[in-house]
């Protein structure tokens, strides 16, 4: 293989290889950032890349290993990150006007740990303004087309992470997750993503959405690297309220693991209205794979389930209205030009820095809060959460894993669903409900529709990660879905 | 659909101002939105306890160290504006 050709390989054959003093970590950075100046201006994956700090750090790297360190899996391997994700010296957009020169002073906790882990950070990934969409169409500063079909979306929010490794110009990225923002571009994209349950990995340094939903969490190109970068991430942080104070197994030990006997649920609302004929057979088809393997399946009801969306968009567009009130444009961010007040100045900076889609949310959370009305949304919403929650933890009970498609579509075409909102949130009907109960989830690569990738979901309880890596890895090896490349 | 004057007055709630030519889109979207989420009513859950915290633990303490924090010239390099080491902004006081 030639070294400019290393970018196509999987995180765990670039290991091997930089282990085993084949290749060193400057020659995988000199291959993919290659390929990223080769194919970025059609993919529109990256909103900055960090070549200067990435180049000292591989040769950090490389300097170790020469001198006999034993380096752990992640040693010397690019990767990017989502740009809501902080990162120290280097500008972290949310692509939004509001923070487009905004460097911060801080590693989030995830950069912190991969840093130390010796992964090497290449670059800033496009995504929806804050987070808030499915189609990283809402993004004010860049494009991201799908490495599928440039003329389709890649999925969203976390939509450049996804491009980034299904294009190979990452070997792995990070994304957050409040509705589906790592599954639902995994899924459109034909790569695999990973939603962390909640509270297994810190938000210190993640620009807070929904703070009761967001989980950071991996795309790979296959299980196995899924399971290697999870053992990174997961971890106490006494800096996120939030964060579990559990010890973590090493998700490796799921991998190669026989799935005879595991107890698989098949939720039928999830494989009802909305859900496109193709997406609906390609998943059971892959749910086949599963129980010729051995596992036993059954059809099971998860009625709440409906009410996930609804719940989401008041709970979680509320938690929008008081975590961005701090963008005002006094301590950092954008300040408008003119104003006659200091009021002035807080309202002009908001209502020009922000896009459209979150001053919609930000509205939407601001009114279900507001008096008359906190109980008739917000706390219905809360409420209904519980009974979700609860459905979830009964079924698995019983079940080991719950499977369904991961979005009901395959990538759809750029601009078709923007003016039409409810299409647009729909997008996230089968990844929203995993938020809602804080549940894990992966999405896997189970096939094509119409050359398009279709992503299987699989859930399990809280703290269940294991098992979904075990049925996961088993179907990826029965499998070649995960090994199917764009034309590019 | 939401009457014109109760969403501006939801916008200066979150100090955002409706521009005149979106203002008809807006009320659109938002009504929609809200009709969407409606389909809770359908529940009865009078008695269901509001779920607050996904992992039901509260307060979180730890001790009350002294620890080093940040420069004020690492905390300054991101303000819009700033004067005599503190962050600038419009006079508020006559």
């Amino acid at each position: 293989m030639k070294a400019l050709d290393l970018y196509s390989l999987t995180l765990h054959e670039i290991r091997d290889k930089i282990r085993s003093g084949e290749i060193c970590s400057k020659e995988v950075l000199d291959s993919v950032y290659n390929r990223i100046e080769n194919l970025d201006d059609k993919i529109g994956a990256y909103l900055t890349l960090a070549k200067d700090k990435a180049y000292e750090a591989a040769e950090s790297v490389d300097k170790r290993i020469a001198e006999g360190e034993k380096l752990g899996d992640l040693a010397g391997i690019p990767m990017a990150i989502k740009d809501n994700i902080s990162t120290n010296g280097i500008r972290t957009t949310c692509a939004s006007k509001m923070l487009e020169n905004y460097v911060p002073p801080f590693d989030a906790h995830v950069c912190e740990k991969l840093k130390a882990a010796g992964a090497i950070l290449i670059g800033k990934t496009n995504l929806d303004e804050f987070a808030m969409g499915s189609s990283t169409e809402n993004s004010a500063l860049k494009t991201t087309r799908n490495p599928w079909d440039l003329e389709r979306v890649p999925g969203g929010s976390s939509g450049g992470s996804a491009a980034a490794v299904a294009a190979d110009e990452a070997f792995f990225s990070l994304g957050s997750d409040t509705g589906g923002s790592i599954r639902q571009p995994a899924s459109l994209c034909g790569v695999v993503g990973f939603k962390p349950t909640y509270g297994a990995v810190s938000r210190y340094g993640l620009v807070a959405y929904g703070s009761s939903f967001d989980q950071i969490g991996p795309f790979t190109k296959d299980v196995e690297d899924c399971a290697i970068v999870l053992n990174h991430l997961y971890g106490h942080d006494e800096r996120d309220s939030t964060s579990l104070a559990v010890e973590h197994g090493d998700f490796t030990e799921a991998l190669n693991k026989d799935i005879k006997g595991m107890k698989i649920g098949l939720p039928k609302e999830y494989f009802e209205e909305g859900i496109d004929p193709d997406v609906k057979k390609i998943v059971l088809d892959g749910v086949k794979i599963l129980e010729g393997l051995g596992a036993h399946v059954e059809e099971i009801s998860l009625p709440y389930s409906k009410y996930a969306l609804p719940v989401y968009y008041i709970a979680a567009s509320a938690e929008a209205s008081s975590n961005l009130a701090r963008f005002d444009g006094v301590r950092y961010g954008y300040r408008a030009k003119e104003y006659d007040s200091l009021e002035e100045m807080y309202i002009n900076s908001r209502s020009e820095g922000f896009g459209d889609e979150v001053k919609l949310r930000i509205m939407l959370g601001t009114y279900t809060l507001s008096s008359g009305y906190y109980d008739a949304y917000y706390n219905k919403a809360l409420k209904v959460r519980r009974l979700i929650k609860q459905e979830f933890e009964k079924a698995f009970e019983k079940y080991d894993i719950i499977i369904s498609p991961t979005s009901p579509t395959t990538a759809f075409k750029i601009g078709e669903r923007t003016d039409d909102q409810l299409a647009m949130y729909m997008s996230d009907i089968c990844t929203v409900p995993v938020n809602i109960a804080g549940i894990p989830a992966i999405s896997l690569p189970c096939g094509f529709s119409k050359g398009l990738p279709v992503g299987m979901q699989i859930m399990s309880k809280a703290l269940g990660e294991a098992s979904i890596i075990k049925a996961a890895h088993a179907f990826e090896r029965n499998t070649d879905f995960s090994k199917k490349k764009p034309t590019l | 659909m939401i009457e014109k004057n109760e969403l501006q007055y939801v916008a200066s709630l979150a100090r955002l101002k409706l521009r005149e030519e979106d203002e008809e889109k807006v009320r659109e979207k938002f009504s929609m939105v809200l009709d969407y989420v409606g389909m809770l009513n359908e529940l009865d859950i009078e008695d269901v306890e509001p779920l607050i915290s996904i992992n039901e633990v509260s307060n979180v303490m730890r001790e009350d160290e002294i620890r080093e924090s940040m420069s004020r010239e690492t905390l300054l390099a991101n303000a819009p504006d700033k004067m005599y080491g503190c962050i600038k902004v419009s006079k508020i006081i006559e």
